[in-house]
C-alpha cells in the first residue's frame, strides 16, 4: 500500500502544525435554508441555536426566494437533473444559450460563457486569451481566484499597488512593448469592501491601448443604480473588456459564474478555456434559478436599494458605537481588530450573543490586519441589524475597544 | 556603478514596502523574507534590465538571485558591459 504510515504520518503533522497555528478551519453546520435567521450546529454535536447571519454573500436576499425556489424545481422538471456531458459534446441545453444571452444584456456587454463557478471563469480566461508575448499587470489585492488563473498563464505577470492609479500607469509605461497588456482587478474587493477606480482605469487602458478585467463576483446585482455592477457605478457600462462574476453571491447564491465581454474573447474561451472544455456546466437546475433572478431584477430595484439602506444604517451603528471600520460604502463591511486571536475570540462572543460573523487573519488578510468581515443583505430587516449592534456593542465593550484607536487597540491586542 | 546599490534599495522600498514597514538594508532578505513575492520579481527585472541597458536571462532571474539588494547589484555587474 503507498499509502504508508510514513505518509500518514507526514500529513498528521501537517494538520498539527496547522493546528497549532491556530488557523485550522471548522465547518460550522447549517440545519435551515441560508436566511438572515439560520439555525447552526456548533460546535459540532451541539444543539442548534438560531443566530443572525452576518456573514453570508446573500447581498440580495435571493437564496431562498420562493420564486427562485419555483422556478428551480420547473427548471429540474423540464430539462432534468444533471447533463452527464460537457458543452461542446452533448452538455449545453436551451437555458444554458438562453442564460448567456441574458447575462450579456444584464452587463451590457457583447457576449457571455457560463463556467461551472468564477473560480473556473478566472482559472480558464488567461490562457484563453493570453500568451507569453503578453503581461497581466494585476491590483495586489486581486482575489486568489484571479492569482490562480494568472498563475496557469505563460503571460508575464506583474502588480501594482492596491487602487494606486499613478502606480498602475508606471507599469504600463514599463510594459509598453508587450504584444498585449491587461490590467486585472476586482470590482469590489471582498476583505475591505472598497470599489475599484474603474473610470480611471478606463482611461488609463485607453491611453495605453489594455485591455481591462473586472472581476465583479462582489458587485454583479447590486452595486450601480440598477445593480449592474461595478462599471455601472462608475459609469464605464460598455467600457470593460472582460468581465468575470459568479451566481454564488447575490444572484441566487447556488453556484456557476461566467466570462462577460468582448464577442472574440468569449469565443476564445469558448475554444481554449480548460474549465469550460474539460468539465460538466452549470447543472439546469442552478440555470433556471439564475435565470429567475435575472427577471426579478429586471423588474424593480427595490432589493439592491434596501441593501443601500440597510449597508449605510448598519455602517452609521458600529461607527457611532466606537468600532474601527475599513472605509467604503458597499454591503461589506469590515470591524477592524488588528490581532488574530482577538478576532477570534470576538467572533465566539458574538455567537454568544445570537451573532454568526467570522474572524479573518493572516494569511486571508494582510499581517495584522485582522478583522471581523460583516455583510450586510437585503434579507436583513432593522431589528436583525439593531440586535446585532447590540451584541457588538456589548462584545465590543467586553474587551475594552470601543472608541479606541486602530494604535489603541494594537497596544492592548498586538498585531 | 557606485550608486547601483542606492538605486536597487530606493526602487526596492518605494515599489514593496508597506506604509509603516521597517526600512530594509542591503542585506535584508527580499524573497524568503517575504518582502517581494516571486510575482513581483518581474517589475524589478525590467527595472533593471531598461535602466542599465542590460537583458538578464530568465535562468539567471532566480529569487536566490533577488533575495537582497546586494544579490541584485551584483546579478546586475555580470551583465553590465
Amino acid at each position: 500500500m503507498a499509502y504508508s504510515d510514513k505518509v500518514r504520518t507526514l500529513y498528521q503533522d501537517q494538520l498539527k502544525a496547522i493546528q497549532d497555528a491556530g488557523i485550522f478551519k471548522m465547518e460550522r453546520y447549517i440545519h435551515s435554508p441560508q436566511a438572515a435567521d439560520i439555525d447552526v450546529e456548533f460546535p459540532a454535536g451541539s444543539s442548534l441555536k438560531r443566530v443572525i447571519n452576518m456573514c453570508a454573500n446573500n447581498y440580495l436576499g435571493l437564496s431562498s426566494h420562493p420564486d427562485v425556489i419555483k422556478a428551480a424545481h420547473e427548471g429540474l422538471d423540464s430539462r432534468g437533473y444533471g447533463m452527464s456531458s460537457v458543452r461542446f459534446i452533448c452538455g449545453t441545453q436551451d437555458i444554458h444559450h438562453e442564460l448567456e444571452d441574458r447575462l450579456t444584456r444584464f452587463l451590457g456587454t457583447e457576449a457571455t460563457i457560463l463556467f461551472p463557478s468564477c473560480m473556473d471563469a478566472n482559472a480558464g480566461v488567461f490562457e484563453a486569451v493570453l500568451t507569453k508575448d503578453d503581461v497581466m499587470i494585476s491590483d495586489r489585492l486581486v482575489h486568489a481566484s484571479l492569482i490562480d488563473g494568472i498563475r496557469l498563464c505563460s503571460a508575464m505577470h506583474d502588480t501594482f499597488k492596491h487602487s494606486d492609479m499613478a502606480h498602475l500607469e508606471s507599469k504600463l509605461q514599463l510594459h509598453a512593448d508587450k504584444r498585449l497588456k491587461m490590467v486585472i482587478t476586482d470590482g469590489v474587493f471582498s476583505m475591505d469592501g472598497d470599489t475599484a477606480k474603474l473610470d480611471e482605469m478606463v482611461a488609463l487602458c485607453e491611453k495605453y491601448e489594455a485591455l481591462l478585467l473586472v472581476d465583479d463576483s462582489h458587485s454583479s446585482g447590486f452595486i450601480g443604480k440598477t445593480g449592474r455592477g461595478t462599471h455601472e457605478k462608475c459609469g464605464v457600462m460598455g467600457k470593460i473588456d472582460i468581465i468575470t462574476t459568479t451566481f454564488g453571491k447575490a444572484l441566487g447564491g447556488a453556484s456557476g459564474g461566467c466570462v462577460s465581454g468582448r464577442r472574440e474573447l468569449v469565443e476564445m474561451c469558448r475554444q481554449r478555456a480548460r474549465p469550460y472544455l474539460f468539465s460538466n456546466t452549470i447543472a439546469p437546475v442552478v440555470v433556471a434559478g439564475v435565470l429567475k433572478v435575472l427577471d426579478i431584477l429586471s423588474l424593480t430595484t427595490e432589493r439592491r436599494d434596501k441593501l443601500e439602506t440597510n449597508a449605510a444604517y448598519w455602517r452609521k451603528g458600529l461607527t457611532e458605537a466606537g468600532f474601527v471600520l475599513r472605509e467604503g460604502d458597499t454591503p461589506i463591511v469590515p470591524v477592524m481588530l488588528f490581532n488574530a486571536k482577538l478576532s477570534q475570540d470576538f467572533s465566539r462572543a458574538l455567537y454568544d450573543e445570537g451573532v454568526y460573523a467570522i474572524g479573518f487573519f493572516f494569511p486571508v488578510v494582510p499581517q495584522g490586519q485582522a478583522r471581523i468581515r460583516t455583510q450586510i443583505s437585503a434579507a436583513h430587516e432593522i431589528h436583525h441589524l439593531d440586535k446585532a449592534l447590540g451584541a457588538f456593542t456589548k462584545v465590543g465593550k467586553k474587551f475594552n475597544i470601543l472608541g479606541k484607536t486602530k494604535q489603541e487597540i494594537i497596544d492592548m491586542y498586538g498585531m | 556603478m557606485e550608486d547601483l546599490k542606492d538605486v536597487v534599495l530606493k526602487y526596492v522600498s518605494e515599489e514593496y514596502l508597506e506604509e509603516g514597514s521597517d526600512p530594509i538594508t542591503y542585506d535584508t532578505p527580499l524573497i524568503s523574507g517575504g518582502i517581494v513575492d516571486s510575482f513581483s520579481m518581474v517589475s524589478l527585472k525590467r527595472f533593471l534590465e531598461n535602466r542599465y541597458k542590460i537583458s538578464i536571462p530568465d535562468g539567471d532571474a532566480t529569487p536566490e538571485a533577488f533575495d537582497s539588494v546586494n544579490k541584485i547589484v551584483a546579478l546586475v555587474k555580470r551583465f553590465v558591459k
